[in-house]
């Protein structure tokens, strides 16, 4: 069997080795361009091959292991500071490599099909690998560092992946800023790294988990803080989310990877890694559960408003994503990783759907061109859907399957996570650690829930089910249902596994007590408890069994309340007029989540405006005329050296070199000799 | 085998020897390949110095030279000697030779003899900066080097290029006048301390424990020299002549101002005021500091609103040199090593992004963003390179930038010098505003609808352009992933330096005591 000191290495360089390939030689080779299959079979198996050798791994490895860390070489390393590139494999990390090669792999496949009309297929699949690349360094690096680096070429390759289609300047846009918001993120988790090293003199993960002794609570505080501050860049959380809606600008495909499966959950993965320093500062935590279901419910209810598919899609993982920082901001670091992998599983799933039915929208457009009927639509705009399940049979079963999964019915993935994220946030509340105000967070994430599968059953059956609706809005476009098909095999075979990943994922964190209820004896059916415990610095459960079972029937009951009213307003091809019963319900409220709260705004209007423009119009000025007016001044020699000037300037330049040489080497012979 | 000794004396002049055959031919092309051969042997002769540098003993000077003293009193001479603050400078000023010289293939064409003739001036100079043990000799190259760039600015450079020359000269000049001054003191101050001569410029001899000079000695010195050094930088509020001077200087120039010549004043702040002054040093450290901050911020804010592209990266070269003036001053291995990488990683990337810019110049004829947009398109391989040097330039980890900025951070955040991490703190929102400023910068050039006619025929780069980008970019990643292989040369000799420095600054404080 192989080992880590051989796998870990493979695992990643091959992403490696696929960027270098891909993107040197359809950079300097026109004709390899247009090697579109052998490019994304490349792409895919280096991918693919690390997700095996993540299996061998894993295989190899037993929950309760100590980590293994593979040491390549130094990175850096002067004075006190030393840090290696140098890998750590553990339960987590290999938690991780698995979500991130795995769903990877699978996207990689898909977007060989949803690309294969690109001219820019070789770019693209060269980003993708680079991203995998990083991603597995975020999660695999043994250090602080290593982590950071991973974590900015995540973000990096974001950046080229949201402005893949750049010449639309709103799409780079969306990608700039999706880095500054990041990198705002970065500029804290850079000083909490510096105060670490201040303290300890290391970077390395068991260094600083082994002497958290040394730290004070202060300093412990402000870590935590500024270290879950970094997280919100990165995992899209209140004050700095607004970005993932807008990096929805990118192909469907990154979407999926990047904006929902991966990247987005680095935050949550930091957070797990270093948990036994969060279980230490009981008011960062609380922190960290608020804005979790804060930005949890606020972006649930944006979510209700939109119509365009991929961002009601993206309202929905920033939202999730707070379910995760709630989790981990109540103790329950498993359970948070446990929602990463099945969110990972439904919503990759509903983002790459979604992507199936822009295709289709697409196509139908060209249809319409085809035939001489030059519309143009919005192929995002779910107003312009309806009955598309008649059509698209795979990509509609598939799409549901996910959205029953994130509504948390039983016994899909989706269910088991989020209901082990509500126990511990309701757990947290009874106990001395947090306090009560974790009830009423508790009260938040039910009603997140609530809107959660009523917002997906929203977009669900508006898209898929009544009728197409697009020839109602654009009279010119009737016989558009011709161009609608279901996309092909290597879309929908990843769609069918993350289908099956949806429902069955959740069974490896099945709780115990359900076992135990009858038994009476402790039960071990929680496999990821079992194989995340020692590294998740879980709170205890201290809920009685009957508790337990109370809570997990009221998200039951949330979940379906939340699907049969989304089925009572949305079921039957009357989107238009449910939409503008809620909005005549909430009348305000309702505008507030139309223009998501005005943060966009109020970051420009507060921040980014005052800045450039203080910069242009006072800086600038002010460097020229003041800075460099006191310097004219004082030296009062512009005039003056005009005139010197146009003595040397006789244009005779060999004569001023040959001169020069004449005086250096007088100079230098006098100092030699 | 040749004695390294003899090579890096080879190395310095050999410039100047292809200078003289240029002379000679004065046929274009034949002056062109002169050029290109001289720098490219200049370039493999420094290789042997690299390789036979002892990097266990860095702290003390290797492959020197000592020429008999200028006069029986005077002990002034020709002393040069690489260690290990010089070596890596050294070598990056000889890469950039034949750098330099590729990219101004096509693009001077007046006067092609005297332009080349400057180059190999300047190199012979700089080159002479760094290798200079005795501190008039140094002196002189500093000095010598200003010349050729007045030239090639002054000659060569853009439209506006009287204006920003004379900015540039007068601004060094004077604070080159008041090192001068500086440097007579100080050497009459060093020559009584011999014992034997009446003046003494041998630097071993100053920074070592010999010379103790007093606390008020030391303060004047130490401004003396730090103004030309701050001037050269530049650092805040020292900076305005190198917006004029980079916008106005040939490609060359601007890369080789970048480069190498702003080197010279963090460099010197190393070598001269770190090690002969540490009194001074300390009491003006949280001052120069709050300059760097400020530099980094500032620079930063003005780099974010400019129009023209050269102007921008010049900004960002205030921005980024007020980091190693941070590190420098933070008095500790982990920021002074940081600060010494940062040296060569600012060379790397911001000559890469000026040679990036000469590249679309040549072509377009114009520096002005709003005259580009969406260029990617036609230009992928230029599109590549323009964005590993801003990825380089606004510090991504993996690339070289990175490793500059986090060793000076981390080690100023934990400096003693400035008692608060705030520094730290405040120089890492410039991490933010790079991304802000070279972002944008990149988006208005490379992105957004390729809407203007000029821009569509343009013509990607060419097998010259990447073989000269190349180089920079390797290296690039090499220090990036690899830093401790670069950081080792200097290590030992900041530790021996710093650890010199407090001996001696309590040696200054027992004497001054005990008056």
């Amino acid at each position: 069997m192989l080992s880590a000191e051989v796998l870990a290495p493979i695992i990643i360089g091959l992403p490696l080795a696929g960027f270098l390939i891909n993107g040197l030689f359809g950079l300097f080779l026109p004709a390899y361009r247009e090697q579109k299959t052998w490019i994304g079979i490349l792409a895919t198996l280096m991918v693919f091959l690390p997700f095996l050798g993540g299996i061998a791994l894993f295989n190899n490895f037993q929950a309760g292991d100590p980590a293994q860390i593979i040491t390549l070489f130094t990175w850096m390393d002067t004075g006190s500071l030393s840090l290696d590139i140098a890998y750590r494999i553990d339960q987590l990390s290999l938690t991780m490599i698995l979500v991130v090669t795995g769903v990877g792999s699978l996207i990689h496949l898909y977007s060989m099909g949803y690309m294969s009309h690109d001219e820019g297929f070789w770019k693209f699949f060269a980003y993708l690998n680079l991203f995998i690349f990083a991603m597995l360094n975020l999660v695999m690096g043994d250090n602080m560092m290593l982590l950071f680096l991973g974590w900015e070429g995540v973000g990096v390759c974001s950046y080229l992946l949201i402005g893949f289609w750049y010449s639309d300047m709103a799409k780079s846009d969306a990608a700039k800023k999706a880095f500054i918001y990041n990198r705002v993120g970065d500029f804290a988790f850079l000083i909490a790294v510096f105060m670490i090293f201040q303290q300890i003199g290391s970077l390395q993960f068991d260094d600083i988990l082994g002497s958290l002794n040394t730290f004070d609570s202060n300093q412990l505080f402000w870590i935590g803080l500024l270290l879950f501050i970094g997280a919100t860049g990165k995992s899209a959380q209140i004050p700095l989310f607004v970005w993932l809606p807008d990096a929805m600008a990118g192909p469907t495909s990154v979407s999926a990877l990047i904006h929902a499966a991966t990247m987005v959950t680095s935050g949550i993965y930091l957070i797990t890694r270093l948990s036994p320093l969060y279980m230490l500062s009981p008011e960062v935590m609380m922190i960290v559960a608020v804005i979790g279901a804060l930005t949890a419910i606020v972006a649930a209810t944006i979510a209700i408003t939109q119509n365009d598919i991929k961002r009601v899609l993206a309202y929905s993982t920033v939202s999730q994503l707070g379910y995760m920082f709630l989790a981990l901001g109540a103790g329950g670091f498993t359970a948070a990783m446990f929602h990463v992998i099945t969110h990972a599983f439904f919503k990759a799933c509903l983002f790459l759907g979604s992507g199936s039915v822009i295709h289709a929208m697409e196509h139908a457009e060209h249809h319409l061109h085809h035939k001489g009927k030059h519309v143009h639509f919005d192929p995002q705009d779910i107003r312009n859907m309806g009955g598309l399940r008649s059509y698209m049979p795979s990509t509609y079963k598939t799409f549901l399957i996910a959205t029953i999964a994130i509504a948390g019915i039983p016994p899909l993935a989706g269910f088991f996570s989020k209901d082990e994220v509500l126990m511990h946030a309701f757990n947290a509340g009874g106990t001395e650690f947090a306090g009560a105000m974790y009830y009423v967070l508790w009260g938040v994430g039910m009603i997140t829930a609530f809107l959660t599968a009523f917002y997906m059953f929203r977009l669900t059956l508006t898209t898929f089910h009544g009728s197409f609706k697009l020839p109602n809005r654009y009279p010119e476009a009737a016989g558009a249902e011709a161009g609608l098909h279901e996309s092909s095999w290597n879309m929908t075979l990843p769609l069918w596994i993350l289908a099956i990943l949806s429902i069955a994922g959740g069974w490896i964190g099945i709780p115990n007590f359900i076992v135990e209820t009858f038994t009476h004896e402790p039960a071990h059916i929680n496999l990821l408890h079992a194989w995340l415990y020692g590294i998740a610095a879980d709170m205890k459960i201290s809920l009685s069994h009957t508790a337990e079972w109370i809570l997990m029937g009221v998200s039951v009951f949330i979940a379906v309340t939340g699907v049969t009213l989304a089925w009572r307003m949305y079921g039957k091809d009357n989107q238009e007029a449910s939409d503008a019963k809620i909005r005549a319900r909430f009348g305000g409220l309702y505008e507030t989540w139309v223009q998501k709260y005005r943060l966009d705004e109020f970051y420009e209007g507060l921040v980014v405006h005052p800045i450039v423009k203080f910069s242009d119009r006072f800086l600038a000025v002010f460097d020229m005329k003041v800075v460099d007016g006191v310097v004219n001044f004082v030296g009062g020699f512009t005039r003056f050296s005009g005139g010197v000037l146009r003595a040397f300037h006789t244009g005779i330049t060999t004569n001023y070199a040959l001169f020069l040489i004449i005086g250096v080497i007088l100079v230098i012979a006098l100092m030699i000799f | 085998m040749l004695d390294p000794t003899l090579l890096l004396n080879l190395t310095i002049f050999f410039p100047l020897f292809g200078l003289a055959v240029m002379v000679l031919v004065r046929n274009e092309l034949a002056v062109k390949w002169t050029a290109l051969l001289t720098t490219s042997a200049t370039f493999i002769l420094s290789l042997p110095l690299l390789f036979s540098f002892d990097i266990a003993n860095s702290n003390l000077p290797q492959f020197l030279t000592e020429g008999p003293r200028i006069l029986e009193s005077m002990d002034i001479k020709y002393l040069i000697g690489l260690d290990g603050l010089s070596i890596l400078l050294f070598m990056l000023t000889t890469l950039f030779g034949p750098i330099v010289v590729l990219s101004s293939w096509t693009s001077v064409k007046k006067q092609t003899t005297g332009y080349y003739s400057m180059l190999m001036l300047l190199l012979t100079a700089s080159l002479g900066v760094f290798a200079s043990l005795d501190l008039v000799l140094f002196y002189i190259f500093f000095e010598l080097s200003l010349i050729p760039m007045y030239f090639l600015i002054g000659i060569w450079g853009g439209s506006d290029r009287i204006k920003a020359t004379l900015k540039f000269f007068i601004y060094t000049l004077v604070g080159s006048l008041l090192m001068l001054v500086g440097l007579l003191y100080l050497g009459y101050d060093a020559g009584i301390a011999t014992g034997i001569y009446e003046f003494t410029s041998d630097w071993r001899f100053i920074s070592g424990e010999a010379y103790i000079p007093g606390l008020t000695t030391q303060f004047w010195l130490f401004l003396a020299f730090a103004f030309a050094f701050c001037i050269k930088v530049p650092l805040f509020p020292f900076h305005t002549w190198l917006p004029y001077a980079h916008t106005e200087a040939p490609t060359a120039g601007s890369v080789l101002l970048a480069a190498i010549m702003l080197k010279m004043g963090t460099y010197g702040l190393v070598r001269v005021n770190l090690t002969v002054f540490p009194n001074a040093f300390m009491e003006f450290a949280p001052w120069m500091a709050i300059l760097a901050v400020i530099g980094v911020i500032y620079g930063a804010l003005v780099a974010m609103v400019q129009k023209d592209v050269k102007k921008l990266v010049a900004y960002s070269s205030v921005s980024h040199l007020g980091f190693v003036v941070l590190g420098i001053f933070a008095m500790n291995t982990i920021a002074i090593q940081g600060a010494i990488i940062q040296m060569i990683n600012h060379g790397l990337s911001t000559g890469a992004l000026f040679l990036i810019v000469g590249m679309i110049y040549d072509r377009r004829h114009s520096r002005q963003i709003k005259d580009f947009g969406g260029i990617a398109k036609v230009v992928p391989v230029f599109a590549v390179m323009f964005m590993i040097a801003t990825l380089a330039s606004i510090g991504l980890p993996g690339l070289n930038g990175f490793i500059g900025e986090f060793l000076i951070l981390i080690g100023s955040f934990q400096s003693e010098l400035y008692a608060k991490p705030v520094y730290a703190i405040l120089a890492a929102t410039g991490v933010i505003l790079a991304a802000v400023y070279m972002l944008w910068m990149l988006q208005r050039v490379m992105f957004g609808p390729l809407d203007k006619d000029e821009n569509k025929a343009l013509t990607d780069l060419n097998w010259r352009e990447i073989g000269l980008l190349v180089p920079l970019v390797i290296f690039m990643i090499w220090i990036g992933i690899r830093s401790a292989d670069f950081t080792q040369y200097s290590e030992k000799w900041v530790q021996s330096a710093l650890e010199a420095s407090q001996e001696k600054a309590m040696l200054v404080l027992q004497e001054d005591l005990s008056k």
